[in-house]
């Protein structure tokens, strides 16, 4: 293997600075993308990935966290994702599909706007995610 | 995040992650949950440990039973565990996030910041944590004399033992004559009780070897020996990659960023010899002789490794460097006491709820660190007195609990920092017994070099052991006082030198205690196995037989459903009966 | 041991002094002890007195110079596992075993060693039985443990 040199170094600490984000859980905003049996039959793990790489498309992967959890009690209302901002309650979408999803990251997670359409409920807190 | 480190590997960590990992397979989230390994947790009491991140879910005490419902209601559900939850003692809410218990949350980790939350196998995941920029800056924007103003800066002192300031030793070693500088990692984690040095190790390898790298530039030394015990296999295979790594990153070996820096580590496994924790004994040990210590000066940073100036610093000494010149001496002085700056890590073992490694600002109290970090002492006992620094240490009473820990305040006590190894003890420890056991400890361990240590401990051991037997009078506890004082001033090296530390201590707070084993023939504690007998009161028992099948020497007597009874003159006293009695039925007298 | 696996493990240390240490150890590893044959040729190809290797292997505490049964059952007896009850647990293994700490069973099954901490306090009493380690342990947990000590016996004898 060559040797590192400072630029590679400093290279492979931001490469792996996401990495510590997420363990850290330092990012300004998460999209939690809810996927219990409900939410994976609705479509959740293509809003995954779709999400996934619009994050990446945005050069967002810094600030924006996209992470999973499980059924959030409303099975329904599947697709779900929740929206978190930092400082700000959370914000829970519904009915979903992999557009309206990738408006929802780019408008709210990033944008700052609450794309207030497709607002399932105001939630107290991310539901499932304790 | 499954913690892999030797406590929770012991519980099985390493099958509940290759379960976690099938069972997220068969739910089809390998794409969305990551299984990682991590080095010790530090919460050993409660392992095996998952963490799962980014929500800071702490699960506790997981089996490989508890998986499939763990994958199901929570990565699923989007759930917690309730049942795998934390609970403090004594309390019924259950917390589930890391932050909020209140063991991780008084703490303030330095040299454990990333313990848990890293692979210690993957360098790059360190360099993400900002590691080894500390190596950057110490190598091409500072000059070593800078370095050592640094340190000194920061007020660190040796987190071995000692606690000489770690910036003075490098200046004396950099200014010593001579050429083929030596730079000694002492990982020989020798003290019984203590094991920070082998977290540390498992969880962020790659801190030590930074700290080392730096350390080796402050003093001039391009080589370096890890002195590692070989009782710590996974340590030991983790040092190694990390080298290995580092090696293969320019990060060891010649010219290291271009600085012109050259620095080689070499891995040496020591023979297990407690006394080769004395740097001259360690010396020789690492030069492939048998570990007996030389008289100093001339000192290891003049005279040390093959005749050539040496530097020994400590895992935990070292693993603090690279955070120190990140953030500057100054923002690391800002902590702890006039004395002592900085962190400490302790391992808080014995009869304390919280068993563990804690890391807090020195000069934080005793009950902070027993009561709030450690939860208190299990079983509604009593706290009776807490031993620091392990056999050169002493005993601390309750009286003295509110003592603010650092260097001088422990040694004005009668006890020393030593490692960080603190053995909390609760009303049914007997500090008679706790001495002769420190004793026998330091007897095996002498090297036998002196007269003073071989036989003077050899001696002090005979009449404790007369003490707890029984057969103790009031005579041989002045020559023991006496003994301890000549041991003291006479041998030749740190081992002697403090080793009836346990015995004038524990004469200090509690010969109370030695004088109820001589006068009365009693253990108060009821640990002394000569002096104690076992009793089943009546009230309580239920005639359920458990002692009765658990006793080896069928001293127990009584029919099922019926009060059970000892026979004193057949009991071995071995105490199965009263670990089998779920009724506290068997007392001790 | 061959004595070309002995020839290999001493040129791991460059037949130098200094890793004599290593190399007994390396031998213990694969002989769970040192033999004296070994110990001589050591000494021999090193080119040092045997007394000194012989002073070595005396002066670590991790060498044994006799031979150690197939099962290595370690006790700890540092600090934290002699406060919570290691010395109980030790007693326990010499009653239903037989044999005395450091000893080891006549058929050369099982010997039972004391140790100085093995660095899991957190987990005490400690027992570690063949690098496996056994935390929390009680009198009951010993009698699991020397049952399985000698079921893995029977299975060992029927293969």
């Amino acid at each position: 293997m060559p040797r590192v040199s400072v630029e590679e170094l400093k290279a492979i600490r931001e490469r792996f600075r996401g990495f510590r984000r997420l363990r850290e859980g330092k990012a300004r905003a998460r999209v939690v993308v809810h996927m219990g049996a409900c939410g994976l039959k609705a479509g959740g793990r293509n809003i995954l990935s779709r999400l996934l790489a619009a994050r990446e498309q945005e050069r967002a992967g810094e600030e924006v966290l996209v992470t999973v959890s499980g059924c959030a009690g409303q099975c329904d209302q599947e697709p779900m994702i929740t929206v978190e901002v930092e400082g700000e309650d959370p914000v829970r979408y519904g009915r979903l599909n992999e557009e309206t999803a990738v408006r929802i990251l780019e408008e709210h997670a990033i944008g700052g706007r609450v794309v207030s359409e497709f607002v399932c409920v105001p939630s107290r807190t991310s539901g499932g995610v304790p | 995040m499954a913690c892999a480190g030797t406590g929770c590997l012991s519980n099985r960590s390493a099958d509940v992650k290759k379960t976690l990992q099938e069972e997220i397979a068969r739910h089809g989230l390998d794409d969305e949950v990551l299984v990682v390994s991590t080095g010790c947790n530090g919460f050993c009491e409660q392992g095996p440990i998952l963490v799962a991140l980014p929500d800071g879910i702490f699960y506790q005490k997981v089996t490989v039973k508890d998986v499939p419902g763990l994958v199901e209601k929570y990565l699923l559900g989007g759930e917690p565990v309730e049942s795998l939850l934390y609970r403090p003692p004594g309390q019924k809410e259950a917390v589930a996030r890391m932050k909020d218990i209140q063991f991780f949350r008084d703490q303030r980790p330095i040299v454990l910041r990333n313990k848990g939350l890293i692979d210690p196998e993957s360098i790059d995941e360190y360099i993400g944590m900002d590691g080894y920029q500390a190596m950057v800056k110490g190598l091409l924007e500072m000059t070593p004399e800078q370095i050592v103003e640094e340190v000194k800066k920061s007020g660190l002192r040796g987190r071995g033992g000692a606690g000489f300031p770690t910036g003075v030793k490098w200046e004396f070693c950099r200014k010593s004559p001579g050429n083929g500088k030596f730079l000694i990692c002492n990982a020989d984690e020798g003290d019984p009780g203590a094991f920070m040095d082998r977290s540390i190790l498992e969880a962020d390898p790659h801190s030590v070897l930074e700290g080392m790298v730096l350390a080796a530039r402050a003093i001039g030394a391009s080589e370096g020996v890890v002195y590692v015990r070989d009782e710590y296999p996974l340590a030991l295979r983790r040092l190694q990659i990390a080298i290995q790594q580092a090696g293969d990153y320019g990060f060891l070996g010649e010219d290291i960023l271009g600085s012109g820096h050259d620095f080689r580590i070499r891995v040496v496994r020591g023979g297990g010899a407690f006394v080769c924790g004395e740097e001259t004994a360690l010396i020789r040990s690492v030069e492939g002789r048998p570990g007996r210590p030389v008289p100093r000066p001339p000192f290891p940073a003049q005279k040390g490794l093959w005749g050539r100036p040496t530097v020994i610093n400590n895992v935990e000494t070292l693993s603090n460097v690279p955070t120190i010149l990140r953030e500057g001496g100054e923002w690391y002085a800002r902590m702890g006491t006039s004395s002592s700056r900085g962190t400490k890590v302790f391992s808080l073992v014995g009869k304390v709820n919280n068993t563990g490694l804690v890391e807090v600002p020195m000069g934080t109290t005793l009950r902070q660190i027993i009561f709030d970090i450690g939860g208190g002492i299990p079983g509604g006992k009593r706290f009776k007195a807490i031993q620091s620094g392990g056999p050169s240490g002493g005993c601390i009473p309750e009286s003295l609990v509110d003592l603010p820990v650092d260097y001088e305040e422990l040694t004005k006590v009668g006890a020393i920092m030593g490692s960080g190894g603190l053995i909390v003890m609760d009303e049914t420890s007997c500090m008679v017994d706790v001495a002769r056991f420190f004793l026998g400890f330091l007897m095996d361990e002498s090297c036998g070099k002196c007269t003073p240590c071989r036989e003077g401990i050899l001696r002090m051991h005979e009449i404790l052991t007369d003490i707890t037997e029984g057969r103790g009078t009031m005579e041989q506890l002045a020559l023991l006082e006496e003994l301890a004082l000549a041991v003291k001033d006479a041998s030749l090296c740190a081992l002697g030198g403090t080793a009836p530390n346990p015995v004038l201590s524990t004469l200090r707070y509690f010969r109370d205690e030695y004088v109820a084993h001589i006068r009365d023939r009693k253990c108060p504690a009821g640990v002394c196995r000569s002096l104690i007998h076992y009793r089943i009161l009546s009230e309580r028992c239920t005639g359920c037989t458990a002692c009765a099948r658990a006793c080896p020497a069928e001293a127990v007597k009584g029919k099922k459903k019926e009060k059970h009874e000892i026979n004193a003159e057949v009991c071995i006293r071995c105490g199965a009966c009263h670990e089998a009695c779920n009724f506290e039925a068997v007392q001790v007298y | 041991m061959n004595l070309e696996m002995l020839d290999e493990i001493m040129r791991t240390y460059g037949y130098e002094e200094s890793g004599v240490v290593a190399m007994l150890q390396d031998i213990q590893r694969k002989e769970r002890y040192v033999p004296e044959a070994e110990l001589r040729l050591v000494a021999e190809r090193v080119g040092i007195p045997a007394s000194r290797v012989y002073g070595l292997a005396t002066f670590y505490r991790s060498f044994s110079l006799k031979p150690r049964g197939e099962h290595i059952i370690n006790v700890c007896l540092g600090t934290a596992c002699h406060v919570r009850g290691g010395a109980r647990v030790m007693d326990k293994f010499t009653r239903d075993i037989g044999i005395q700490p450091g000893e080891t069973t006549p058929d050369g099954k099982v010997t039972i060693e004391p140790v100085r901490c093995v660095g899991c306090c957190g987990l005490a009493p400690v027992v570690v039985v063949d690098e496996e380690v056994h935390g929390k342990m009680n009198q009951k947990k010993v009698s699991r443990i020397v049952e399985e000590c000698r079921g893995v016996h029977r299975e060992g004898v029927q293969a």
